[in-house]
């Protein structure tokens, strides 16, 4: 996702370098800045009482055009990432391409130019607005939901994760529509220039920006499968059915040849090939039996013996380590903090 | 409101530790960009049921905290408010994943309580390594490195832009929000209508800086590049630097360090 | 000397909106020469000034800038002959830092690092804001934004200072330290202002704008000294000369 998000970032910058105007480049950024700002003002939603705020997405996709509306939202998220706690630099690369692509690219080009159509009204813009932004939104909780599930942080199943998601991400389309729709429409009445302009930037039309988007959403499918795979270790759900079943014993495997000295050798090579022979059908196997030993049964007899109690015992060394390392770690900050201290005083 | 308001007050704080003069905050910000992006990925790329392999990555933000000179309870409390997002996420997993996976005496720990915790560790460790990277850098020199390391100019010129009128834009609509909650009397006029109409304004206000500052750019002679300022040097403190941390990251990511050590007391009293 | 002179003539400016803000402007400021621009709150002092190194094109008349005359082809040379101080500083202190700010002219300019290094050394130290090189312009005051906003402009040289409103939303100290800084400037100066104090202390000129149109043209005493000119421009007379109201010398009855 990293790897997607920051390819249509560079695609995004060389277009923008190419196609937009000089001024274009403090326009986004203030712009970027003004949905921070704009997050500020709250509103009373009308049927629930509670407050809303500005998401931001498809309005900067209204007022710059698709390419500066992506960058910008990229930078919104690598701020608030950075500095805000929001999401975290982990979440960041699902987060642009879940806030910045869809808005930008799917719901704005095919969603809301579509239904303004040539002769813009008022009122048009504003259900465009709204549809669009429920639109993208719902991709975008869609695209949340796939990306946890591959990357295998939550235990969630993926029908439950759909069914949490897709509802409260509805909701808040619905409020997200409507104060893109307001500020939209205020927007149109005041400086209609603005929004002409941002339209015309794009002369192009609609046809290169659909290639675009398959070309961003099959990159998007291959890039995020393979990054995923070798981020996680985790492909798919039978692998983490059997890793459920298995418990750390397979994870925990190197670690264990570590200290059992004399084995080192014979268990290192009988793991190898573990990592890459795991088969579904392997979760059908005796769930406290280690594959090592199921794929080499010339192991000894002692580590099959063995092995039963590891899965505990691995973990309780593994925390009592952790909880003295996590010690020292401390102490050696702690250390460091009084020389440097006593450097400079 | 207020939040953000803080937040913002917060990021200034950040800001000016950036200003420091340590050690750490000597080094070309390359460097320390690049180690935070090593350490994330080390710490990333762990299972999602390894908990005690993440623990002796702790020792990379404890010391670059006590070597920058920078105050552990405020990156603490930054990290701390991160915390109820990452609840959210992990806080199904122990329903779900009902597999006991460990036995702590007579108590059995669920594969969904492990992996919740090490969903919370592995948030503290990158969480805090952004910030300390921030803190011990400021946000302009990391956009800086990015560019050096290959991010678009264009992105990283822009990211400049909007870091810079954070501040500007954050107290132009804290005071116009202020100034309709004080007309508004509680609740009547927060409503959807007014809040249109300002934040409309404040968009057009904004659109109309956005204009002046291009005016005021091409009165200095823009002409659509920017130049660089200063030339950084990336020298043997930073390889050191970079080589030493990678090198311990990519040990631990290979090898639990706290299983090994676990292991030798354990074995040692059995 | 005369290559610094700036030469408006007839000049028109309709915003797209139909607004007319600039009616019909004429004037010639010779080399050296300190104008204050005074009028009320939209008469056309932001919108003249914005012509005067092509923020804005005029829609009817012309503008000499040392016998060349504004087109887009002279527009880099003339922009870096007219140095442009703007009203709120944030608008122009847009760079990380108060150093790549001031340098950012000057490296667009084409001088070599090295070069800039030294001039924004110089610049800052001209200015009094040498301790803020490398402070971001979000922890500066008013004062220091000021200061360093015209360093940011300095630092190319120009042999024409445009400033508008630069006194405004000062405190009295800084309001000092900026008009002596002003006052040092050696080449042409041209700024708006309310502050009418510091036109009669600055200025050999005063030029009166109402309506888009010029009212008035010549010396700040005899300007001021004219209250029927003042009172229809909605103005009034410096506070300075309108003697002290708690001792009751020369109190300034004929303003009303």
């Amino acid at each position: 996702m990293w790897a997607v998000s920051a390819g249509t970032i560079a695609y995004c910058s060389a277009k923008v370098r190419a196609e937009l105007d000089d001024s274009k480049i403090p326009l986004m950024g203030v712009l970027g800045a003004f949905i921070f700002a704009a997050q500020m003002i709250n509103f009373t939603i009308p049927v629930t009482g509670s407050s809303g705020h500005l998401g931001g997405g498809l309005i900067l996709a209204i007022l710059l055009g698709p390419y500066a509306a992506f960058l910008t939202i990229a930078s919104v998220l690598m701020v608030q990432a950075l500095f805000f706690a929001d999401g975290g630099l982990l979440a960041l690369g699902c987060n642009i391409f879940n806030l910045g692509f869809f808005p930008a690219f799917i719901a704005y080009p095919l969603l809301y130019k579509k239904i303004i159509g040539a002769q813009p009204t008022a009122t048009r813009i504003s259900v465009a607005a709204m549809i669009a932004a429920i639109a993208g939104l719902q991709m975008g909780a869609f695209g949340v939901v796939l990306e946890t599930i591959v990357s295998g942080v939550s235990s969630l199943p993926f029908s439950t994760f759909v069914v949490m998601m897709q509802p409260i991400h509805l909701a808040i389309g619905i409020v997200e529509g409507l104060v893109t729709a307001s500020v939209v429409s205020f927007v149109y009445k005041a400086r209609p220039e603005i929004m002409q302009s941002a339209l015309n930037a794009r002369p192009i039309g609609n046809h290169p920006v659909r290639k675009i988007v398959l070309a961003f959403l099959a990159a998007a499918v291959v890039t995020g499968g393979i990054i995923s795979l070798l981020a996680s270790e985790n492909p798919d759900g039978l692998e983490w059915a059997i890793a459920k079943v298995t418990g750390h014993n397979e994870l925990k495997e190197p670690e264990n040849a570590l200290h059992g000295s004399l084995k080192v050798l014979q268990e290192k090579i009988a793991i190898l090939p573990d990592y890459s022979l795991k088969k579904p059908a392997e979760a059908t196997k005796d769930k406290l039996q280690p594959e090592a030993v199921q794929n080499h049964p010339s192991a000894k007899p002692e580590t099959k013996s063995e092995t039963p109690k590891n899965p505990a015992g691995t973990t309780v060394s593994g925390l009592a380590g952790g909880a003295i390392t996590l010690g020292l770690a401390f102490l050696i900050g702690f250390i460091l903090k009084r020389r440097n201290q006593n450097g400079t005083s | 409101m207020a939040s953000i308001h803080n937040a913002v007050l917060d990021l200034k704080r950040l800001d000016l530790l950036a200003n420091g003069n340590s050690s750490i905050h000597r080094l070309d910000a390359r460097a320390k960009v690049l180690v935070t992006l090593i350490f994330t990925i080390c710490v990333v790329s762990n299972d999602r049921y390894e908990l005690t392999a993440l623990f002796p990555f702790f020792i990379f933000p404890v010391a670059m905290i006590s070597l920058a000179n920078l105050p552990p309870l405020f990156i603490m409390k930054k990290i701390a408010l991160l915390c109820p997002f990452v609840v959210a996420v992990g806080i199904f997993n122990p329903v779900f994943d009902r597999v006991i996976i460990l036995q702590l005496g007579s108590i059995g720990i669920s594969g969904g309580w492990i992996s919740f915790a090490s969903i919370m560790a592995r948030s503290t460790l990158t969480v805090g390594a952004a910030f300390i990277l921030v803190a011990s850098t400021g946000f302009t020199a990391v956009c800086q490195a990015l560019e050096g390391l290959g991010m678009p100019k264009v992105f990283a010129v822009q990211l400049l832009f909007l870091y810079r009128y954070i501040f500007v834009l954050t107290e132009e609509s804290g005071r116009a929000s202020r100034a309709r909650e004080l007309r508004s009397c509680g609740k009547k006029g927060q409503g959807i209508h007014s809040f249109g109409s300002l934040v409309g304004h404040l968009l057009l206000r904004t659109w109309q800086r956005a204009e002046r500052i291009h005016m005021a750019m091409l009165a200095r002679g823009f002409t659509g590049a920017f130049h660089a300022s200063r030339q950084s040097r990336f020298g043997i403190p930073e390889i050191r630097f970079v080589l030493a941390w990678s090198a311990l990251f990519i040990f631990l990511r290979f090898q639990n360090a706290s299983q090994l050590l676990g292991s030798l007391v354990t074995g040692l009293f059995p | 000397m005369s290559h610094h002179i700036v030469e408006v003539r007839n000049l028109q400016h309709v915003y797209s909106d139909g607004t007319a803000a600039l009616k019909d402007i004429s004037f010639i400021i010779t080399h050296g020469e300190s104008v204050g621009i005074i009028g009320a709150n939209g008469a056309g002092k932001s919108t003249l000034l914005q012509h005067l190194n092509g923020s804005l094109e005029p829609t009817g008349g012309s503008i000499h800038i040392g016998h060349t005359p504004l087109s887009k082809g002279t527009l880099p040379d003339i922009r870096r002959t007219v140095g442009m101080v703007f009203q709120d500083p944030d608008d122009q202190l847009f760079m990380p830092t108060v150093y790549d700010d001031v340098a950012f002219g000057p490296l667009n300019l084409g001088y070599s690092i090295d070069d800039v290094e030294q001039r924004v050394t110089e610049v800052l130290e001209l200015v009094g804001a040498g301790h803020l090189r490398d402070k971001p312009p979000y922890h500066l005051s008013g004062g220091e934004k000021k200061r360093v906003a015209i360093a940011t402009v300095l630092s190319m040289s120009p042999d024409i200072l445009v400033m508008d409103e630069p006194t405004n939303g000062l405190d009295p100290f800084a309001r000092r330290q900026l008009m002596k800084l002003m006052k040092d400037f050696k080449h042409t100066r041209i700024f708006t202002s309310h502050d009418l104090d510091m036109v009669l202390e600055l200025c050999g000129r005063v030029i009166v704008l109402h309506e888009g149109e010029v009212w008035a043209d010549g010396p700040p005493l005899e300007i001021f000294g004219n209250s029927k000119l003042l009172a229809e421009c909605r103005l009034e007379k410096p506070l300075s000369m309108q003697g002290c109201p708690v001792c009751g010398n020369n109190p300034a009855k004929d303003i009303n």
